[in-house]
């Protein structure tokens, strides 16, 4: 076991873990953060789509020892800390940007990455910096339009 | 879905990378980005006893750099980290192409130039850049370094010229020539996925190199006079074996490399 610590979302737990474990696990199983979701574990749908130092990474494709000293935000860490929504919530909320809500997490956790951009892109640019995340659904359209809004509200 | 167990090892020198791996033989992998070592260890199909981690090397360029006509990349400069560099679109159009179709945002932010190279998959557009462009890749170990020309470095799917106990230090390209041409086409299944077919070309005088990915265990290069058409790529292909598997024939890789090159050679002649 490796002694690390991890400040997610601006808390800093200091927890052990096997070389081997996850950063996706640590979050969900090790500090019950289950809003990072967890689909195809080899990278290909983004679910699990969470920044590290501010940049957008796969969290089953990081070891969790590889995060160590480092700056984790998920999900849980998108709205304000007074419970008001993130402006990407809002607008995924009034444009019908989900329906199961399973890749949910991700997309937003990407598109925040992106969405201030996003006012100057085409829908087809849109889709290029989104095209890493899949949706089941395939409520693709609607996402899009609500990144949109985000950005032209931002 | 889990990685099987491994030790863990953070050096911080390139020279304990060098004898971390002489010590530890052929049970270890080095470690970079991960966004291809980490999918084939969660599958189970990798399982190395040791990983080398080389992400806290100390005093590491993050950024490629330009010099005397040649673009280097160490060994933790990002997938993201090239896509930002200022002369990327004036000194490398053919890497700027090429990583738009290599995987995601998220993966890129991970991933490194030279890491892709070193793993060599057959359908990854990195590997086929360095070859159309005649670039090097520095390899080191304990008993020294040695400079390997792409040609000589990739000998099968994921297979390269490193001998145990080496490790890629830097990968270099040439840079963008004025008088050369460059275009990257692909097919896949999805944008990001590893290509069906791809093809690189590189256009100078009145000669087209076109290099061709994804259609078998190591990436084709042939070389034709201008102009090239679809009947000339097909031709000059003819006798490459195609894979064939679910998710595409071999008859239709064939017709992808033909319809794919010829758009390749016209927009690096254009």
């Amino acid at each position: 076991m490796i002694a690390i610590a991890l400040t997610v979302n601006g808390d800093r737990h200091d927890i052990e873990v096997e070389p081997r474990r996850l950063l996706s696990d640590v979050l969900r199983h090790d500090l019950g953060l289950t809003g990072t979701h967890v689909g195809c574990e080899h990278g290909v749908c983004g679910c699990c789509t969470v920044l590290l130092d501010d940049e957008p990474v796969r969290a089953c494709l990081v070891f969790a020892v590889q995060a160590d000293g480092r700056a984790v935000k998920t999900i849980e860490g998108l709205a304000n800390a007074d419970g008001t929504l993130h402006p990407l919530q809002e607008a995924f909320h009034r444009h019908h940007g989900l329906q199961c809500g399973f890749c949910t997490p991700g997309f937003l956790m990407l598109a925040s990455t992106v969405y201030k951009q996003a006012a100057s892109m085409s829908d087809e640019e849109i889709r290029v910096a989104l095209g890493g995340q899949l949706c089941r659904c395939t409520g693709y359209v609607g996402i899009v339009r609500a990144v949109r809004a985000a950005a032209e509200e931002a | 879905m889990k990685p099987p167990p491994f030790a863990y090892h953070r050096p911080s020198t390139r020279a304990a990378v060098d004898q971390l791996l002489a010590e530890l033989g052929e049970e270890a992998k080095v470690l970079a980005g991960g966004q291809s070592l980490i999918p084939i260890m969660n599958m189970r199909l990798a399982a190395p006893a040791h990983l080398i981690d080389i992400n806290t090397l100390e005093d590491e360029p993050t950024e490629p750099a330009l010099e005397d006509g040649v673009i280097r990349f160490g060994p933790l400069v990002r997938q993201a980290a090239a896509e930002r560099w200022l002369e990327l679109a004036a000194r490398a159009p053919a890497l700027k192409e090429a990583l738009a179709y290599t995987a995601h945002p998220a993966i890129r932010s991970r991933g490194t130039v030279v890491g892709s190279i070193a793993h060599a998959d057959p359908a990854a557009e990195l590997p086929a850049l360095l070859l159309a462009l005649g670039g090097e890749v520095r390899a080191r170990g304990a008993d020294g370094s040695r400079t390997i020309a792409a040609e000589d470095f990739f000998l099968g799917a994921l297979e390269t010229a490193l001998k145990p106990g080496e490790w890629v230090e830097e990968v270099s390209l040439p840079a963008a020539r004025p008088d050369s041409g460059y275009a990257v086409e692909e097919f896949a299944q999805r944008h990001g996925d590893y290509a069906l077919c791809g093809v690189i070309a590189v256009a100078r005088e009145d000669r087209v190199t076109l290099v061709h990915f994804g259609i078998g265990p190591l990436a084709v290069r042939t070389t034709l006079p201008a102009p090239v058409t679809v009947d000339d790529v097909r031709e000059a292909l003819a006798d490459v074996d195609m894979t064939d598997d679910l998710h595409a024939s071999s008859a239709y890789r064939r017709h992808l490399a033909a319809v794919l090159g010829a758009r390749a050679a016209s927009r690096a002649l254009a």
